[in-house]
């Protein structure tokens, strides 16, 4: 007979021995990282938490009561597994590039990082989890039991009964000390993944060796086995086609929903690649645990007196059969299902209560600025561990007050049914942009509470929590809310007609309020990264982008804040930049800004993230930010539509009195440009007036006047180019002007343009690079020459060296082509580099030149006009201007 | 040794003219063309009036008023007439607040200049 004490000792050992397995992994772990124990046959056993004392026990209970019905429980999975991986990519992918940490951060994440849906779903999953971890300290109890009821066992009842806490206390120990071992950013658990995967080995070792022995050492043989079953009543059984459905697809969608599974598969997921070998053989590892089930419950059936619990016939059959050594092997089989269940199943919802309910009450309690003290880590383990305590304590309660009375079976369904609530948000999350988090919170709740009503409440029996006659006639007498028979459907199975109606319900809330409600722009920015996760997640972007990404900002920015603005914005910032044109590097501070101008459109928290994703690298695609700029447009839009009567004149006041103080703006700067133009003019007439009155008067002498009458001309001839250059840049800037598209080379250009400089070699020297300007252009060459002139000429007049000298350089690429003018001169300070474009923008000392400060505004007109540019080019050692044009001119857009 | 009078203006022709217009009167002109060290050219060459241009590289023909009015050492008396090319009220208007003796817009006549300047330093 085995004493107690040889299956206490037995057990311990196994315990010592997961204990040892675990702290082995987790020093591998920090050693080399635990790149070989995160290997796809770890990750595949690692899934096996599937199979639980339920399906190790529970699965030959199953086929000895309903046939081949059990298969459902195993075929789900493998559907998944096998034909819908893909959904499991996205999962593990989101996951990873998200930093999930369970199925409530999954949710809460998506749906706009909701606090309410997080708490939702950790309860959620707490309500549906509690009961299966009873269930599996019931299942180790029963095992207890059986050994104790081997007669002359001369064990007292009071032992075993007791055991259950003592089981309950060493899991909390062993998940205490390897669950919160580290708080690892991405919730690793090295030593407990080894441990599962060493039990996942012993649980299917135990259950073949018990089938081996039953078909080989009992049956004698296969053929005899097979006409043993035809013999039995699980061969006459009829599959019932709406619970096998039903079953399928509940089991299927447990695989993805349930926390410890999500534990398993997702967050201890260390590589993708390990899915693709998962999706094969742990179908394989599944079929393996089921092959020998139905004739386990055959012989049980056959050789075991009637009254013999059928949950139980994998303990019972060796026992009955004197084989001591495999009833044995086959407890720890059992042990290692239930043990390894609880321990993830802990983990994992420990997670959640500790992340979603413990952690914000923490952080809103404590005001002093908690988050930025050194404590969190501390505060949050001891969180996770009295979370760890506290979720098995719930479950032990449940056992105690439950009383173990239900067939194993049914509390698994009950509890899968709960967790499957999920569901719906979940798929629609991923695969659904449109889902929105009241839509989603809704459907959960509606779910959960239809769940708790048609089978969660009524599985403690009728009378015990549900009267009997609300279960016959619905609360009130309202036949319709009949828990087993909603809206006057029965006959259905309770398990299948709960999933049926709360999938219904649940699907048609989310997907109804999710069309009839807006979601928030920051659950449209993660709905996107979610949904398009495979586009997102390539590679981050590289250096010769960047010019991309400061158009992708301004594109974004021109959808929120306006063309005009936006524009301004950055043409300024370029400018200060010294670049031309929109596009300025993207620096920190132009970053800073930006956010800053777009959260007064948007607020600050999704300026911050549009920015960010913009910068980051890359989560979020242009279309989606513009897509959440468009509609954020549209909701102010339609907010506003709804708005009272007054704040409509309110805003229309506030539209005319910022039109007007545009146009005010307008005039100021029209005002000064007059006055400068005026200016302008005045002074070359007031030479001109005063010489020729001088003259008029007469009494001078012949040099004076000749002297005299050649101010007035020259004078004359400044005005009237003052006057053509005005002419000039105003049909530049209106766009009215007529390009003469012509062919020629660069160095015909450059060429005419110094002939007509006529620039004295000794006021200016030019350095040209002959070579260099054999380039052929097609562009309008007499407005080309007229840059130039201007360029040269400047030169002339400001170079303030001893020896002026002028390089013109130029250098061809693939569609543009570069004139550079530098000479030795004294160099542009930052803000005259700003400034000089401008019109009238001469600098300081530039009076004696006689020049308007026309000359570079008029440029620049022509350049883009062109299709290229002109800029200043900092760092060359003197004044540099670097002149960019297209080898074919192109109409700028005007 | 005629009376002195102080052209601050950066306009080399207008400097040519005004210079020659006074000069034939019998009046010894200095000019200084820099609106900066304008202030000390005033109080180190004491003249007997200053004409003063607005527009100035270095510093505006409004902020040189303001100094040489209500600076340390003011000179409070002495003549100042402004020949600017902006002619607008509220630059004429400025000039009055800020104490010129005299406004004047360009392009001038050569006989109102000559007949102002004598005006302003009659003895």
């Amino acid at each position: 007979m085995i004493s107690f004490n040889l299956l206490i000792a037995v057990s311990l050992g196994y315990v010592a021995f997961l204990f040892l397995v675990a702290f082995a992994a987790e020093r591998r772990a920090r050693r080399d990282r635990g790149q070989w124990l995160r290997n796809p046959l770890v990750y595949t056993l690692s899934l096996s938490i599937y199979c639980t004392a339920w399906t190790f026990y529970g699965a030959v209970g199953y086929a000895a009561r309903s046939g081949f019905e059990y298969l459902t429980i195993y075929l789900g999975p493998t559907i998944v597994m096998i034909g819908w991986w893909w959904i499991l990519r996205k999962l593990v992918r989101i996951g990873k590039t998200q930093r999930i940490t369970s199925v409530a951060d999954l949710i809460s994440s998506r749906f706009g990082k909701s606090t309410a849906l997080g708490v939702l779903v950790t309860l959620l999953a707490v309500a549906g989890t509690t009961p299966y971890i009873a269930l599996q300290l019931q299942s180790v109890t029963q095992s207890l039991a059986v050994f104790a009821a081997q007669p002359g066992s001369g064990w007292d009842a009071g032992e075993f009964e007791g055991a259950a806490i003592w089981i309950a206390v060493g899991l909390a120990l062993f998940t205490l000390i390897f669950g919160t071992r580290n708080l690892d950013v991405n919730e690793r658990h090295h030593g407990v993944v080894m441990a599962i995967a060493v039990e996942a080995v012993v649980k299917l070792f135990a259950l073949i060796a018990v089938g081996v022995f039953v078909v080989w050492g009992m049956a004698g043989g296969v053929s005899e086995m097979l006409a043993r079953i035809d013999a039995s009543a699980i061969a006459d059984w009829q599959p019932v086609p709406h619970r096998w459905v039903g079953l399928i697809f509940l089991s299927g969608a447990a695989l993805l929903t349930l926390p410890r599974m999500f534990q398993v598969m997702v967050v201890e997921n260390a590589d993708e690649k390990h899915l693709a070998t998962a999706s094969w053989a742990f179908p394989l590892y599944v079929l393996a645990m089921s092959l020998f089930v139905v004739p386990i419950a055959v012989t049980g059936l056959n050789l075991l007196p009637d009254a013999a619990n059928p949950d139980l016939f994998v303990l019972t059959i060796p026992l009955a059969t004197g084989n001591e050594s495999l009833a044995i092997l086959s407890f720890l089989g059992g042990f290692s299902s239930a043990t390894s269940m609880v321990i993830v199943a802990t983990i994992a919802l420990a997670t959640m209560v500790s992340n979603h309910i413990i952690a914000p009450i923490w952080l809103s309690s404590t005001q002093t600025g908690a988050a930025l003290s050194g404590d969190v880590r501390g505060v949050i383990v001891m969180s996770r561990r009295i979370s760890i305590a506290v979720i098995l304590a719930l479950g032990y309660l449940y056992f105690r007050l439950s009383g173990g009375g239900a067939a194993l079976a049914s509390i698994g369904l009950i509890s899968f049914a709960g967790v499957v609530q999920v569901l719906p948000a979940m798929i629609a999350g991923i695969f659904w942009r449109g889902a929105n988090r009241i839509g989603a919170g809704t459907g959960i709740v509606i779910g959960f509470a239809i769940w708790a009503w048609t089978l969660f409440l009524p599985s403690f029996g009728a009378g015990a929590v549900l009267s009997e006659a609300v279960m016959a006639e619905g609360p009130f007498g309202w036949g319709w809310l009949q828990p087993y028979g909603l809206f006057g459907i029965t006959g259905l199975d309770p398990v299948v007609h709960t999933v049926f109606w709360s999938m219904f319900f649940n699907t048609g809330a989310l997907v109804t309020l999710s069309v009839l409600t807006f979601p928030n722009p920051i659950e449209r920015l993660q709905g996107a990264q979610f949904v398009n996760v495979f586009e997102n997640s390539a590679g981050a972007r590289t250096w010769a982008q960047s010019a991309a990404r400061a158009e992708d900002l301004l594109i974004m920015a021109q959808r929120i804040i306006g063309h005009a603005e936006a524009q301004a914005m950055f043409r300024q910032e370029a400018r200060a930049q010294g670049i031309d044109g929109y596009l300025p590097e993207v620096t920190p501070d132009l970053i800073g800004r930006l956010e800053r101008m777009l959260a007064g459109s948007v607020g600050a928290a999704t300026a911050h993230a549009m920015v960010g994703q913009l910068t980051g690298s890359a989560a979020v695609s242009v279309e989606d930010l513009i897509a959440v700029a468009d509609e954020t447009a549209q909701i102010v839009e339609y907010s506003n539509r709804l708005e009272a009567k007054s704040a409509e004149q309110e805003r229309t006041a506030r539209a005319l009195r910022e039109a007007n103080e545009k146009l005010t703006a307008i005039s100021i700067q029209k005002d000064a440009f007059l006055s400068q133009v005026s200016h302008e003019l005045r002074t070359p007439m007031t030479s001109i007036r005063s010489f020729s009155e001088i003259l008029r008067e007469g009494e001078i002498d012949a040099e004076a006047r000749a002297r005299f009458a050649g101010i007035i001309h020259q004078e004359s001839t400044r005005l009237t180019r003052l006057l053509d250059d005005l002419l000039d840049l105003s049909y530049l800037e209106n766009g009215q002007v007529q390009l003469d598209l012509g062919r020629g080379s660069l160095a015909d250009v450059l060429d005419r343009a110094v002939m007509a400089a006529g620039v004295p070699g000794d006021r200016l020297a030019l350095r040209r690079d002959s070579a260099s300007e054999r380039v052929q252009i097609e562009t309008d060459l007499e407005r080309l020459t007229q840059v130039f002139i201007n360029l040269i000429t400047n030169a002339a007049k400001y170079c303030d060296a001893d020896r002026p000298e002028l390089v013109i350089r130029a250098r061809a690429g693939a569609e543009t082509c570069e004139v550079d003018f530098i000479d030795n001169g004294t160099p542009l300070d930052a803000e005259a580099q700003v400034l000089i474009f401008e019109k009238f923008s001469r600098l300081a000392d530039e009076g004696k030149a006689g020049g308007a400060g026309l000359g570079l505004a008029i440029c620049r007109q022509i350049m883009e006009s062109l299709g290229g540019g002109i800029s200043y080019l900092p760092g060359q050692g003197g004044p540099a201007f670097r002149v960019t044009l297209r080898h074919r001119a192109r109409m700028a857009a005007q | 040794m005629g009376r002195r009078v102080l052209l601050i203006e950066d306009e080399p022709n207008i400097i040519e003219a005004i210079s020659f217009i006074l000069s034939k009167d019998g009046w010894t002109v200095h000019t200084h063309a820099d609106g900066e060290t304008a202030v000390d050219r005033v109080r180190d060459g004491a003249p007997d009036l200053v004409i003063l241009d607005v527009m100035l590289p270095g510093r505006s023909g409004f902020d040189i008023l303001r100094d040489l009015r209500e600076g340390a050492e003011a000179a409070a008396d002495l003549p100042i007439l402004m020949l600017t090319a902006r002619g607008q009220q509220r630059d004429r208007d400025m000039a009055e607040q800020l104490g010129a003796t005299r406004f004047m817009t360009k392009p001038f006549s050569n006989s109102e200049v000559l007949e102002t300047v004598r005006a302003l330093a009659a003895p």
